[in-house]
């Protein structure tokens, strides 16, 4: 009883506060904290704040809620933001299913909506909005990287494997599409599976030359873990979601390696690079990891825009918004047709550090300004 | 598919069965002896894995590892029987159902509290890496056998203690007749404490072992869970001969449908098409197994007693 | 807390069951005036809020049916919220398209869809509880979620309309004569399903087929001797069970304007467990107590902490070790299947 009488007191008193400060920017960001999963979200939120609290702006709001991975729960939490709240801007969404279920209806709603993450095919193409802007990427794009990478390197005969929902189909499309060669077979397996045991030995009696492989977070650690005890000796190449500096930590030694696509890495050479490791090492006390650069980035974009309109006035804040005037960590950083970004994608490989730990290190360009192809069907 | 692949996966099917018998068996063990559903059994699996982990982090002994995530898990699983579960053994298998999620809720969110949400590193000591070669020429990880070996050496270890122990002898009176142990003279709310932490350390057992093969991260338990469940329900609820049996065929069913369904489709099916539909009728596979095996026997295939 | 069975003796029960009706009254005051309130003062918010605590009742409603009064610990019901769901997703997605499912066009029309809802998940739960409810206790608790596991694997894994991103509905299906747009037409819209789901209970649990129901619960073998066998009753009140669970799916997706595995989980089947007990099991008004009790700590323990779903576990774990009536037997007492 006595939570939900303090609960509705700082409601009320929230609303109090805004009617206070008519002039202020309100920031909904609604990202997973807790569950399976939830590194990313406190990434992404421990990078969006640090910018926020960088740029020492009294006049920013930013209301954060916990989605715990649920689409309803994520859906529910936004309409709070935009009836209740009435925020100016909705971001930290970390997942494509949770995204679908809230970013068309938000755009259309004439909110703004900044993706620090997630990036469905369909909110690139089909379902795109002049209200909607993605500051990650388009889900396809490390692993088109990849691809191009992969076939550049002269492998001839790679294995693919995903798990079997869009989001993975998506990836190994994505693959191929630059690719363009033959592949020795796909595999899919089930989302959330944990044990590959089947996968390794059929891979084992393949005839491929190399494996790239799509599988997010935990099922990333228990693939990499079980492929090194196999013995299997094969190059292996991913995507930077399953070499993120926290889940290498937990795979340990059995990472090293490993090549990865990234729009981004931590000793990725320029001066917003540079200062954003090093503060963010200094509040946090660990290494950011690509979902840390990406609510980073968002920030700052946001507050870029923020110096030239406020919200309130659409069509010159979108405009800022569009210019991306902000330098990025990425380096080069600038918004396509279907505001989703044109970016260059590195290479990393999987290396020990200095403390023993693996940790990833740049080895070079995967390739230049990649843009994604979904980018045709969008009419803005 | 050649032969040794053949052999191979099965072995895979029968090292996943092992592993499915840990959880399994303190799962039907519980509620054989005190009626209980225990949707929480998951989070002793949780628990056993963190603490494994954090142990071999800090001392570099993975058997130390081992020991201490067991020992945690028993711990964990004595408290909560005191505190939680013994209230519920008179209740009805809804509010246990009820009370057994909500210790879901607060163990998973309370090792996030803990532990923070980042997964957390656990592999294999270095004397279990590597593969060794199995006859035909496929070569099998090392520390997979040793998961097959000790989930055979529990099995063997539980079947003495049941059938020769004093400790045994009650739980199987306890299993036929709860009132009857009681005017024995037997001390039973330290047996029900007892048994309760039997099976909470053999999950912690499993979690560790397993821990060192997959993501220690928040929430492992609960696919795991679900497929114990699976499990006890095929094998006869409160029948350790069922939960061996059953585990050892869902995990093989489950492993063979992995790899033979999505081929199996290719034949009649673009590749594109083959793979989803085989795959996602692999992922249906072991429930359509427990839905057909009950509808032929109500009572699972070693009914104890319900 | 006594014994509910040596509870229920007729002095006592007068003045309780007075009460009870008096908090059952207040209840149904509350869920309707808030959002009216809230509509006046322009709080959109709340009122989504309150169609979210009315549709998630509903289904309680449901779920009661088979769990309270007639003893069928169904741990599957999420199934038939999610097929309820997709019908109304599937069918707008084709009235969208102006694509043919098996030779039929879609249709955005929530009259046609709540029909076709309450068939699918009518004839699922037919061949669900057929094979079910051969079984009893554990077993039919299991296979139950067997079953749900089995339908949300499907559509996790099948392409066609989202897999595992689910399914948008861009535009809230519409009804004859009602802008369902609106936001309070669609709670009163929704209200008064929940409504007529409450009154289908109660005459039914009032009849002699819930008569039957409920002795088969607490005598199956007095029943037998009655001459009537318990299998046709259960069957038939687990179908109209799953039927109202799948009606408020329905509903739900067209309220979220999205439907995604994620109503067919077993988290799912379990949260909905949980209103059911937190509310009082075989009361009337207990989902509906639930719901809104469940809905508002989710809501407000969310922007609390991040750890709010320990506190959550916390407070189930006190209602069922402390409060086995669940709130409206705490508010009112008495006794439930009243």
């Amino acid at each position: 009883m006595n939570i939900l009488t303090r609960a509705g007191l700082g409601l009320l008193m929230t609303t109090a506060v805004s009617l206070a400060q008519a002039e202020e920017v309100r920031i909904g960001m609604i990202t997973t904290l807790s569950g399976g999963g939830s590194h990313l979200g406190v990434d992404v939120r421990d990078g969006f704040m640090l910018a926020i609290d960088q740029a020492g702006r009294d006049d920013i709001e930013v209301l954060i809620q916990d989605d715990a991975r649920r689409p309803d729960l994520a859906k529910t939490l936004s309409n709070e933001f935009l009836q209740r709240d009435e925020v100016d801007i909705m971001t930290g969404l970390i997942w494509s299913n949770l995204a679908m279920a809230v970013v068309p209806s938000v755009v259309r709603q004439g909110t703004f909506y900044l993706s620090p993450n997630a990036g469905p095919s369909a909110l690139a193409g089909r379902l795109c909005h002049e209200n909607y802007f993605n500051v990650a990427y388009q889900n396809d794009n490390l692993h088109g990287a990849m691809g191009a990478y992969m076939r550049e390197q002269g492998f001839e005969r790679p294995l693919l494997m995903a798990p079997n929902y869009p989001a993975g189909t998506d990836a190994l499309a994505g693959f191929k599409h630059l690719y363009e060669g033959e592949v020795a077979d796909e595999l899919y397996t089930q989302l959330g599976q944990t044990d590959y045991a089947a996968e390794i030995a059929q891979i084992r009696a393949s005839d491929a030359d190399s494996l790239f492989f799509f599988l997010p977070g935990g099922m990333g650690i228990s693939f990499m873990k079980q492929w090194q005890s196999s013995g299997v000796e094969m190059p292996v190449f991913g995507a930077a979601f399953s070499f993120d500096e926290i889940i290498i930590q937990a795979v340990g030694s059995a990472a090293l390696g490993a090549i990865n696509t990234s729009e981004w890495a931590y000793d990725l050479d320029n001066a917003a690079n540079r200062a954003f490791v090093e503060a963010f090492r200094a509040t946090h006390e660990r290494t950011p990891t690509l979902y840390a650069a990406q609510g980073y980035d968002t920030a700052r974009l946001i507050l870029s825009a923020l110096e030239k309109a406020h919200p309130d006035d659409q069509d010159a804040f979108r405009e800022a918004l569009r210019a991306a005037d902000f330098a990025s960590v990425r380096g080069d950083f600038r918004f396509g047709p279907n505001q989703h970004p044109i970016q260059d994608i590195y290479v990393r490989e999987v290396v020990e550090g200095e403390d023993g730990q693996p940790t990833n290190r740049l080895v070079g360009l995967a390739i230049e300004d990649i843009q994604d192809v979904y980018a045709e069907q969008c009419r803005m | 598919m050649s032969a040794t692949l053949l052999i191979e996966q099965l072995i895979n099917g029968l090292q996943l069965g092992t592993m499915l018998f840990l959880m399994a068996s303190g799962l039907t063990l519980v509620f054989g002896v005190m009626g209980l559903i225990n949707l929480a059994h998951g989070s002793f699996y949780m628990v056993g894995a963190f603490v494994t982990a954090v142990t071999t982090a800090s001392t570099g002994s993975f058997l130390l590892g081992l020991t201490a995530g067991s020992l945690a898990a028993a711990a964990a699983g004595a408290v909560v029987e005191v505190l939680v579960i013994r209230r519920l053994y008179h209740r009805s298998h809804l509010d246990q159902v009820l009370a057994t999620f909500a210790l879901i809720l607060i163990f998973s969110e309370g090792t996030r509290w803990l532990f923070g949400s980042s997964p957390l590193w656990l592999s294999p000591p270095d004397w279990l890496a590597g593969s060794v070669a199995l006859p035909g020429g496929a070569r099998y990880p090392v520390y997979r056998l040793m998961i097959l070996a000790v989930g055979v050496l529990i099995s063997a270890g539980l079947y003495l203690l049941i059938s020769h122990t004093r400790l045994g002898m009650r739980i199987r009176a306890g299993e036929s007749d709860r009132e009857m142990i009681g005017a024995l003279g037997v001390d039973i709310r330290r047996l029900y404490t007892l048994v309760f932490a039997l099976g909470a350390a053999l999950a912690g057992l499993a979690g560790s072992l397993v821990g060192a093969l997959q993501s220690v991260q928040v929430g492992m338990g609960e696919p795991v869970l679900i497929l114990a469940f699976v499990v006890i329900v095929i094998g006869g609820i409160g029948s350790i001969k069922g939960a061996l049996l059953g585990a050892i065929l869902v995990g093989v069913v489950d492993t063979l449908g992995r790899v033979f369904l999505p081929a199996l489709f290719g034949h009649f099916l673009p590749p594109s098409q083959a793979a989803g539909v085989g795959t996602a009728l692999a992922a249906m596979l072991i429930y359509v197994l427990m839905a057909v095996i009950l509808a032929f026997k109500p009572q699972g295939l070693f009914a104890a007693h319900d | 807390m006594t014994d509910p069975s040596t509870d229920a003796t007729v002095p006592t029960a007068a003045p309780r069951l007075g009460r009870q009706c008096l908090v059952n009254a207040g209840l149904l005051a509350l869920t309707l005036l808030a959002p009216l309130v809230a509509h006046l003062l322009g709080e959109a918010y709340y009122v989504n809020l309150a169609t979210r605590i009315v549709l998630i009742a509903m289904a309680g409603v449901g779920l009661n049916l088979a769990l309270g009064h007639g003893g069928m610990i169904s741990f599957g019901h999420a199934a038939y919220f999610g097929v309820g769901g997709y019908v109304a997703g599937i069918s707008a997605f084709h009235a969208f398209d102006g694509s043919l499912l098996l030779g039929l066009p879609g249709s955005d029309d929530m009259l046609v869809i709540w029909a076709v809802a309450l068939a699918a998940c009518g004839l699922l739960a037919l061949a669900i509880g057929a094979v079910s409810l051969r079984t009893s206790g554990v077993y039919f608790i299991m296979i139950t979620l067997a079953f749900a596991q089995m339908v949300y694997y499907f559509a996790t894994s099948w392409p066609s309309y989202g897999g595992q991103d689910g399914l948008p509905i861009y535009l809230r299906n519409g009804l004859p004569l009602i802008d369902s747009q609106q936001p309070l037409s669609f709670f009163l819209v929704c209200f008064a399903l929940l409504l007529a789901a409450m009154a289908i209970t109660a005459r039914l649990m009032g009849s002699r087929f819930g008569a039957a129901l409920t002795m088969a619960r607490l005598n199956e073998t007095r029943l037998a001797t009655a001459g009537i066998s318990p299998y046709p009753i259960r069957l038939t009140a687990f179908v109209i069970s799953a039927m109202i669970t799948g009606l408020a799916g329905a509903l739900y997706a067209d309220l979220n304007g999205f439907v995604s595995p994620a109503m067919l989980s077993w988290h799912f089947s379990g949260e909905l467990m949980v209103i059911v007990i937190l509310g009082g099991v075989g009361r009337l008004f207990g989902p509906l107590a639930g719901a809104i009790v469940y809905v508002l700590m989710e809501t407000l323990l969310g922007g609390l902490t991040e750890y709010w779903l320990f506190f959550l576990g916390l407070v189930l774990l006190g209602v069922v070790l402390f409060a086995r009536q669940g709130v409206i037997g705490w508010l009112a007492g008495g006794t439930p299947h009243g």
